[in-house]
């Protein structure tokens, strides 16, 4: 009843108002494809049904609030396909007009998907997949990655790790391929801000019953021979986007070490207790609106969302090229709770952004961190600078 | 013998010079209201405040002090005197920043959750009107001539001017990422709005009707600090508008800038994460709040310089200095 009421005193202060503006209608739709996967090791972390929706549906009202005044109005559909129909759920998106779509995507899936999406013009944000040869060698011209690279994240949590005086790591790595791109990613990090890979592991996906009644009763007796004999080191990298075994290795380790990675701090785009920079005021939007903590994947939806609006506003327009050109320009910046504004590298259409390491309860620190020093920003400490991207979709 | 002791006493209260006027500064961490005397900069009091106060503001008698308890969706009025709460005011939830009108009725409350100016009458406390405004209501300030409130929506990016007569927005005016405070010049003919994350000062030429028009930007410049961190907040402006103090937030500074060239002219060193500003009655000096070095910082206005620190309660917020 509240909703509907401020509503109507929207639109009655709409006809109240002296500017004559256009009208404009913005159509999105978000695009969520689910593969088939295992529940996590932590029920904490089980997918919402909303599960980036939800930061759709507040992203349609702050943008909307904001049309009011304007005359702009929001629609986003939200779409949730198998693998399998992807495809063809995209075709029907694009059928009906829609040329702003934000994709909950894999890395195979984004490439297909987005150069289907070109061919009528639309403009993709990318608000899951983190590959990095999507922001170099396999980049497009129409896609904003809005979620992070792997290798920011791996960035993120080597420059603590080397801010903290902890250069020599031992990384444990998955057996999935998705696992060993993360194991690239930190691989490359400690050679660029000079850390020392001191021992390296693979912990194999067995594909075992991850969690049983006695689960921790074999961890308990399984990870310290695991990890025993390593070279020396300060630090525990974990690789595990399969999330088949980092949430055991606190506490389980043969020498006792900090964890960092895949769990112990955690390189994150946002969390539940995340209050800094207004943020709170933001988390309680989201939690009234859809009765629990927020999660990366809706942060990532919402920050597409508020980009698409911001660039509406600031150019009046609703034309595709029209948002993609000013999105990537030196015009372009976005208050997103993180202290500084976002904005995207022009070379490979990646959102620059601050990374919170989060270690299950508060913000522990936030990258980059103090003295990670760059001739444009510090926020190109983090992911492919320039000079490391092969995109040339955007010359 | 009593009596006469009595009288003497009572001679020197009269002779005391009006100038001792106090400084009150909300903890928004501490919930308490720091009660400053603004001659010997000696903390007088620290009371109890409600749950995260933040803005703060007097009535033009002195004698009430209302102060927003965000955590307690409401307005708290307090004595001056005697630092008791008088009764609250209605505000609409979570009120963040809020603007009393110069006669000392309406105040008018930004409700931060729910994108919503409200205005409340502080006499029959009841709320007179809620008028919806962007996402993320802040900044609150009044034109002079009382015409106008202007709302900085901190998600929407924008100043609503909203009429005093009818409570309809008449003008909206997009400005750089965060807006977060709202100054009008004393003659009423400039209005401010400071951009936190977009580290810019809108500068609006306001005309008769009371309408505006984008005249330019202040930006910010100091060697070896990070451009990111030169976060404008509170802003205040000398009654000549001769000077406008801008804080910094994180950068630890208020910037001096000349209000006829518009230039900056200086940079201040105050406390950590400076906050709202606030002038003494005679604009001598100006008040910074410093919320993560829980000080307040004393600034000689002619001179441009920090000349003292006063220890307040924890994460200091607001300041307003009670009138002569």
């Amino acid at each position: 009843m509240q909703r509907i009421l401020m509503v109507f005193l929207a639109a009655l202060m709409w006809g109240g108002m002296s500017n004559d503006l256009a009208a404009l209608e913005i159509k999105a739709a978000v695009l969520r494809i689910d593969p088939p996967r295992l529940a996590p090791i932590s029920r904490f972390e089980k997918f919402p049904e909303d599960n980036g929706f939800a930061g759709a549906q507040l992203a349609d009202e702050d943008n909307g609030t904001t049309g009011t005044f304007l005359g702009h109005t929001y629609e986003t559909m939200m779409v949730a396909v198998p693998p399998e129909e992807a495809d063809a759920a995209l075709d029907a998106i694009l059928a009906d007009g829609i040329r702003f779509i934000i994709l909950m995507a894999d890395d195979a899936d984004l490439t297909r998907l987005a150069d289907r999406a070109a061919q009528d013009g639309a403009v993709v944000f990318n608000a899951q997949a983190e590959g990095v040869a999507l922001r170099d060698n396999e980049c497009r011209a129409n896609v904003l990655h809005v979620a992070p690279s792997r290798a920011m994240r791996a960035d993120a949590v080597a420059q603590f790790a080397l801010w903290k005086r902890w250069p020599r790591w031992f990384l444990i790595h998955g057996s999935n391929p998705e696992d060993q791109a993360l194991a690239d990613a930190y691989r490359r990090a400690a050679k660029k801000f000079g850390g020392r890979i001191a021992e390296e592991r693979e912990f194999e996906d067995t594909g075992g019953s991850r969690r049983t009644d006695t689960g921790h009763v074999l961890v308990q007796r399984q990870l310290p021979v695991f990890t025993q004999d390593a070279d020396d080191h300060e630090v525990v990298i974990a690789a595990d986007e399969s999330d088949v075994f980092a949430p055991y290795l606190p506490f389980h380790l043969w020498t006792p070490r900090p964890v960092m990675g895949a769990a112990g701090l955690r390189p994150v785009t946002i969390h539940g207790a995340h209050e800094a920079w207004g943020a709170t005021q933001f988390q309680r939007r989201f939690e009234e609106l859809t009765g629990r903590y927020i999660r990366e994947e809706d942060y990532q939806v919402w920050l597409s969302l508020r980009v698409l609006g911001e660039a509406v506003i600031r150019t009046m327009s609703n034309d595709p090229q029209t948002i993609l050109d000013y999105a990537i320009s030196d015009e372009f910046e976005l208050a997103a709770f993180k202290g500084v504004p976002v904005t995207f590298r022009p070379w490979n259409g990646q959102l620059r952004q601050p990374i919170l390491l989060y270690d299950g309860r508060i913000t522990v620190s936030v990258s980059p961190q103090d003295g990670f020093l760059h001739q444009v920003s510090p926020l190109d400490t983090l992911g492919l600078d320039k000079p490391e991207s092969s995109c040339t979709a955007f010359n | 013998m009593k009596s006469l002791f009595l009288s003497a006493a009572l001679a020197s209260v009269v002779a005391m010079p009006a100038m001792a006027n106090k400084a009150f500064v909300s903890n928004e961490k501490g919930n308490t209201v720091t009660v400053v005397d603004t001659d010997t900069w000696e903390v007088l009091a620290e009371f109890d405040a409600g749950n995260r106060p933040r803005g703060i503001t007097i009535s033009p008698d002195g004698k009430k002090l209302y102060v927003a308890a965000s955590d307690d969706d409401t307005v708290r009025v307090f004595d001056t005197e005697t630092y008791k709460e008088i009764h609250t005011l209605p505000s609409g939830p979570d009120p963040e920043l809020f603007v009393l009108h110069p006669s000392g009725n309406p105040l008018y409350i930004a409700n931060e959750d729910d994108n919503l100016v409200t205005v409340t009458d502080t006499e029959t406390r009841t709320i007179l009107a809620e008028v919806p405004v962007g996402v993320e209501p802040e900044g609150m300030g009044i034109s002079p001539d009382t015409k106008f409130v202007v709302n900085t929506s901190e998600t929407t990016n924008m100043a609503h001017f909203i009429s005093t007569e009818d409570y309809k927005i008449k003008h909206n005016v997009l400005v750089d990422q965060r807006p977060r405070y709202a100054q009008y010049t004393d003659d009423g003919k400039r209005l401010f709005v400071t951009s936190e994350i977009g580290g810019t000062v809108t500068v609006m030429d306001i005309d008769a009707e009371g309408a505006p028009t984008v005249a330019g930007k202040i930006s910010f410049d100091v060697p070896g600090v990070l451009p990111e961190w030169l976060q404008p907040v509170g802003l205040k402006v000398t009654a000549d508008g001769s000077k406008i103090f801008i804080a910094l937030g994180p950068a630890n500074r208020v910037a001096v800038v000349d209000g006829a060239t518009l230039e900056v002219k200086d940079y201040i060193i105050v406390g950590q994460r400076v906050w709202q500003l606030g002038f003494t009655p005679d604009q001598k000096y100006l008040l910074t709040t410093n919320g993560n070095s829980n000080d307040i910082t004393v600034i000689d206005v002619e001179k441009e310089k920090a000349i003292k620190s006063v220890q307040v309660g924890q994460q200091p917020w607001g300041v307003v200095v009670s009138p002569n």
